[in-house]
């Protein structure tokens, strides 16, 4: 099975408190931590297994710029065998759409039977699979938490609600994006890391991806972002506010008015 | 005028709660527009559900063949060029179904496509301005939508205020419009989740414990939290995808719909699918060590400090009471 997996490098939540920049029309990016946007390494991980059991190899792209390149690194350490860098000065600004239209002219230059995604990424929007599912007239399946693969098709189970799973069989080739709880991403350490350090790694612009740059980045953007804003700070929750002692004080009187004692 | 069209999912003969937060959501984008409800399924149930839409829209299209009756991404999508404008927009629920037909969608009418929209701030001329969250709910944003070519836009649940009634329209049978409805992927059946050891929809108070537990034997440090306070252990989605707890301890949309009368949110960052699976208005304790997190916005009391510290000494002082 050949198989190429879309990842992202994406501020990571858990190691940021996010700032707005002097102008507010983005984030302070200059401290902020990155890495490899979760839901793509279950994705990697799930790319992994399938290859280990039928064979075949693993090709994971990104569209970023330099840094990105990191990214690539991380996934290829885990396991992927190929990565590639889609980068260029008029892919910035694109919108999902544009993303996948980039990503669409990589796909067509390979021959991939499977496509994975995350199945959202620092924006939330979950778009990127489906939107190039639908360029490729590929059948596409989000949420997916389980995969079994059969001749020229798949079993693909979908989380909906609930917990509940709902099984579909897809033909091939396609696009799924990957939900987390599918697998247990496997760990990368730094030998690992090593490894791979001096492995060389494609960048492709758009001219040698034939896109019409008018088409991806800012200019062929219907979307647009035009400001960040943090929401003031309490505006929801009552503070307790104190010593340690004070504050458990003062919720052990809530609690018991509300019920919780 | 403004065309908009909202998609309405329905599970066993009732229509999604989306359904009556869509009018709220369109009036925002124009409160002069023409709003359109599309249901698509087959037999009694999709009469049934087309019939109760009426109450709330002026218009509503049903879309009737055997193929649609599982709502399948793909058919739905195919039905849905068919008959929908493309240049209208198109409100869809960003849930799980959502997810799957939303942006596939967006390219086969050529629209702009917008996810997860929390509100409006109404069109100017044909751009219209909405806004959403990225990054768990950490940072918000003001977007723009060039909506003149069409826009497909998932709105997330219980984002807008349900209307009840206020309308008396009529149904449009459009089945015969629906086309070739062939698809390359084919829904098999339902798999249902499994019933684990406690029930957390039981519990009128639970000790509920995210990501910042940090580690799996920590989780011991909850549990007697919750046993002095006669409460259940859940947790967020991270724990279960990392096996520390099973699936049936799991609070949200992809999990379990709680609604007890206090909830303790430990190391929960507070992404709205998790929110989403807390029903019935309970007293929310969050407790987290991140001041900027944004659980603080909808909790009722916040208290910014380190789980792992603050549990046991909160569970002492219970203790001595
Ligand atoms: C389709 C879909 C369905 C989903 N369904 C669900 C669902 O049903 N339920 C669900 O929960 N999620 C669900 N998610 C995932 C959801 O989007 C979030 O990723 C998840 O809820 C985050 O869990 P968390 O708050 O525990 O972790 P994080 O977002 O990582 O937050 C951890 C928080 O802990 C704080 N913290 C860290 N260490 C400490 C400490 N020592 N003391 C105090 N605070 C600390 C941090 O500041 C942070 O705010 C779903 C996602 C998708 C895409």
């Amino acid at each position: 099975m050949e198989i190429l997996v879309c990842v992202k490098r994406v501020p990571d939540t858990a190691e940021n408190e996010f700032e707005l920049n002097s102008e507010g029309n983005d984030l302070d990016r200059d401290d902020l931590v990155y890495s490899v946007n979760e839901w793509d390494n279950y994705a990697v991980e799930e790319a992994i297994q399938i290859v280990d059991n039928l064979g075949g190899s693993i090709t994971v792209v990104t569209v970023g710029d330099d840094e990105a390149e990191e990214v690539l690194r991380r996934e290829m350490a885990m396991g992927a065998n190929n990565g590639v860098l889609l980068s260029d000065d008029a892919f910035d600004g694109s919108d999902g759409r544009g993303i996948a239209a980039i990503l669409k002219a990589e796909v067509e230059k390979g021959k991939y039977d499977l496509i994975l995604t995350g199945a959202q990424a620092d924006e939330g929007a979950g778009q990127v699979g489906g939107m190039l599912a639908a360029m490729l007239d590929y059948p596409y399946a989000s949420l997916v938490n389980k995969i079994e693969p059969a001749d020229g098709k798949i079993k693909v189970g979908r989380e909906i609600e609930g917990g509940n799973q709902e099984m579909n069989e897809i033909e091939l080739p396609c696009v799924l994006s990957i939900q987390t709880g599918i697998n247990e991403p496997r760990y990368v350490g730094i030998r690992g890391i090593r490894k791979v350090a001096s492995v060389e790694i494609p960048v492709k612009g758009a001219g040698d991806l034939g896109v019409d740059a008018g088409s991806v980045g800012e200019a062929g953007a219907k979307i647009k972002r035009v400001d960040y804003f943090v929401p003031d700070l309490g505006d929801g929750a009552e503070m307790l506010e104190g010593s340690t002692d004070e504050i458990i004080e003062k919720l052990i009187e809530k609690l018991k008015a509300k019920g919780g004692l | 005028m403004t065309q908009i069209f909202a998609y309405v999912p329905f599970k066993n003969g009732v229509a999604g709660d989306v359904a009556f937060e869509f009018p709220g959501a369109a009036k925002k984008i124009d409160a002069g527009a023409s709003v359109t409800a599309v249901v698509s399924g087959s037999g009694a149930d999709l009469e049934k559900v087309a019939n109760e839409l009426t109450k709330v829209y002026a218009e509503v299209i049903k879309i009737d063949n055997t193929a649609l009756a599982y709502p399948n991404a793909e058919i739905v999508r195919k039905a849905l060029t068919n008959i929908i404008p493309a240049d209208a927009i198109v409100l869809v629920p960003h849930d799980t179904f959502g997810m799957d037909l939303a942006p596939g969608l967006s390219i086969k009418l050529d629209s702009a496509y917008v996810a997860d929209v929390v509100d409006f701030e109404g069109m100017d001329g044909t751009t219209l301005k909405l806004i959403r969250q990225e990054l768990g709910g950490a940072v918000s944003t003001h977007v723009t939508c060039n909506a003149a070519a069409g826009a497909v836009i998932t709105i997330r649940p219980g984002a807008f205020a349900p209307v009840d009634g206020g309308a008396s329209g009529a149904v449009v049978d459009k089945s015969g419009d629906a086309g070739d409805l062939s698809a390359k992927r084919t829904f098999l059946e339902v798999v249902e989740a499994e019933v684990g050891d406690v029930d957390i929809t039981k519990s009128d108070v639970l000790v509920s414990i995210g990501r910042g537990i940090e580690d799996e034997d920590n989780i011991e440090v909850a549990q007697e939290l919750a046993d002095a306070m006669g409460a259940v252990v859940s947790c967020s989605r991270p724990i279960v995808d990392a096996k520390w707890l099973e699936k049936s301890r799991q609070v949200g949309t992809s999990g379990q719909t709680v609604k007890p009368k206090v909830y303790m949110a430990m190391g929960i960052s507070g992404s709205f699918q998790h929110m989403g699976g807390i029903k019935g208005n309970p007293f929310i304790v969050a407790v987290n060590k991140n001041p900027k997190a944004p659980i603080f916005q909808v909790a009722d009391v916040g208290i910014v400090e380190d789980i792992l510290d603050f549990m046991p000494e909160l569970q002492e002082a219970i203790e001595e009471l």
